[in-house]
């Protein structure tokens, strides 16, 4: 089947990526004398002018402490805030906008969950399933709340052929004793995008939570966790435009109620005494002392940003670099491509090896020419493992980059080829 | 730029490793990892009376850490294993900026480029600093790999 066609068959606008990029102040520089060419999007998006202005003028004139200010500027700083969260809610489609807690990233979210969930319902006997593509932060909070509980932590293996999941053998593994899947919805490393309706279909016969690691799909796809029906879903703000040091986990209402906090101290508190404290109601159980309130309203900027263009038109531009990179990345003999080669089952995230060349030094060749990549694990070692690598190069792209980005890319490795066979 | 990193001599070692393989009698082992870039180096020492006898480097990683292995493995072959402690030190201090060449160190002082890379100067240091950690934990009896993280 011929997917491309079919999305295009929609009728989504096409991006207008000359205009986008003129968004972005950072695209307008040179790099050792080069145009930048960034492909390191997995790792951090660049911002668009608009988030920096929101940011700027937040911090210029606007700012504030949120909550229980009695004057104008922490009133306003509050309402801001507070709509941010409700852009981040009507953004991936929650209920309500207190199923959004601000964390520092997608790291802390899934820290939240595993430590505050975990605590109240894990005990000996209990299963964790994650997967074998999972980044660090999905592996070792799992890690560490099993060893606290006594909890099992077991790994689905990825299908040997495409490094796919394999959901059969999810349904296998499946005992009434697994309490959550958490998986990744796309793959920093593969770019592979999970199936997560299915996987949520299985857990709902087991009686099983699903947490997904959205920091590569929220960017990127349109994600609606109630179509979804994950109970989790941790994002971080600087993947997708917004600032560092801003996340999100989204939860199901009913689970967060009866979570305990998961940091004491001011905001998160109803009532203190000396000798015990209740907490406020949702979300700022969880959102102890000032928050990071810049973050949250330049990432509350950024879902503008993205909502203006579409994430329909995101996705379709994504698809249409990734065939092209399949393509002209596959023309190179020395090259193998790791993950899935339809581009419709696939994020704009690609790994690959030089045959002749380590990826530190493929990178280095890369940056001399200006365009940059990374080279190394992704926090994902057991990934690399089954995949037989120490490390692989990655070319990520995002809603500024363009076919012609693409063939400089393929023109720098093919020089790097150049350079390592002199 | 590149070429001030990507030196011939360095080239040279990394396509044409010098003494890659297993000493022939291993009286010290020293392995070496990188976790973040999955460079990984095994180096094996054969040691009489005190003096280094053979070299030998084995491994996997970028450029520059195989290079540096090779240089290595040249480096200290004839030294008192005392003289290779300093030397070791010397050489790491060089790769780092802080130390200024006062000898002639042959092809070490084409690893120097590194100096410009921040990120690379753990990959020359790699082997050294597996080394080092081999002849002092030999010293106190422990076995431990070194990783650079």
């Amino acid at each position: 089947m011929d997917s491309h066609k079919s999305i295009q068959n929609l009728s989504i606008p096409e991006l207008d990526v000359d205009a986008v990029r003129k968004d972005f102040p950072i695209l307008q520089t040179t790099i050792h004398d080069k145009p930048l060419i960034y492909l390191d999007n997995a790792a951090s998006s660049q911002k668009p002018e608009f988030v920096i202005k929101t940011i700027n003028n937040y911090y210029s004139y606007e700012h504030s402490n949120v909550h229980r200010g009695i004057h104008h500027l922490s009133q306003q700083a509050t309402q801001q805030y507070e709509q941010a969260r409700e852009k981040v809610a009507n953004f991936i489609g929650a209920n309500h906008s207190h199923e959004i807690i601000w964390t520092r990233g997608t790291t802390e979210a899934i820290n939240l969950v595993a430590y505050s969930w975990g605590q109240n319902n894990l005990k000996q006997g209990d299963v964790i399933i994650i997967s074998t593509c999972e980044h660090h932060s999905n592996i070792v909070p799992w890690q560490l709340i099993c060893e606290l509980t006594g909890a099992t932590l077991r790994h689905l293996p990825l299908d040997s052929h495409d490094k796919s999941f394999n959901l059969n053998k999810l349904a296998e593994m499946l005992t009434p004793n697994t309490r959550m899947i958490a998986l990744t919805h796309m793959s920093n490393v593969l770019g592979t995008i999970t199936d997560l309706s299915k996987v949520v279909e299985l857990a709902r016969h087991n009686g099983s939570l699903v947490l997904a690691d959205g920091a590569q799909s929220v960017p990127h796809i349109p994600v609606n966790v109630a179509e979804l029906g994950i109970d989790f879903l941790a994002f971080s703000g600087h993947k997708m435009l917004g600032p560092t040091g801003i996340g999100c986990l989204y939860g199901r209402e009913e689970l967060l109620e009866d979570m305990p906090p998961y940091q004491g101290g001011g905001d998160m508190i109803e009532t203190v005494t000396m000798s015990q404290s209740t907490w406020n109601q949702l979300p700022y159980k969880f959102e102890a002392g000032t928050p990071n309130i810049a973050g949250a309203i330049g990432l509350g900027a950024a879902v503008d940003y993205l909502e203006h263009l579409g994430m329909e038109s995101v996705r379709a531009h994504s698809h249409k670099l990734n065939s092209y990179a399949i393509s002209a990345l596959s023309e190179i003999d020395q090259i193998s491509i790791y993950g899935p080669r339809n581009p419709s089952v696939r994020g704009g995230v690609f790994s690959f090896n030089h045959a002749d060349i380590h990826p530190h030094d493929l990178g280095q060749v890369l940056d001399s020419k200006g365009v940059a990549i990374r080279a190394g694990h992704h926090c994902a070692q057991p990934l690399m493992a089954e995949l037989g690598v120490g490390s692989t190069a990655r070319a990520s792209f995002y809603i500024y980059n363009t076919q012609s980005e693409i063939d400089e890319l393929c023109a720098a490795i093919k020089s790097a080829g150049e350079f390592f066979s002199k | 730029m590149l070429d001030e990193l990507y030196k011939e001599i360095i080239l040279d070692h990394y396509k044409s490793p010098r003494n890659r393989g297993k000493a022939s009698k291993v009286d010290f082992h020293a392995h070496g990892v990188n976790p973040l870039c999955g460079d990984d180096i095994e180096l094996t020492l054969t040691v009489d009376r005190d003096i280094i006898e053979e070299v030998k480097f084995d491994g996997h990683g970028c450029s520059i850490s195989q290079a540096s292995a090779s240089i290595l493995t040249e480096t200290l072959v004839g030294l008192t294993l005392d003289q290779a402690h300093t030397k070791i030190e010397h050489v790491k201090s060089l790769f780092k900026g802080n130390d200024i060449v006062t000898e002639d160190l042959g092809d070490i002082e084409a690893l120097q480029g590194v100096r410009k890379f921040p990120v690379r100067i753990k990959c020359a240091t790699l082997a050294w600093n597996a080394l080092q950690l081999s002849l002092q934990n030999s010293a106190t009896g422990q076995s431990t790999a070194y990783s650079d993280e």
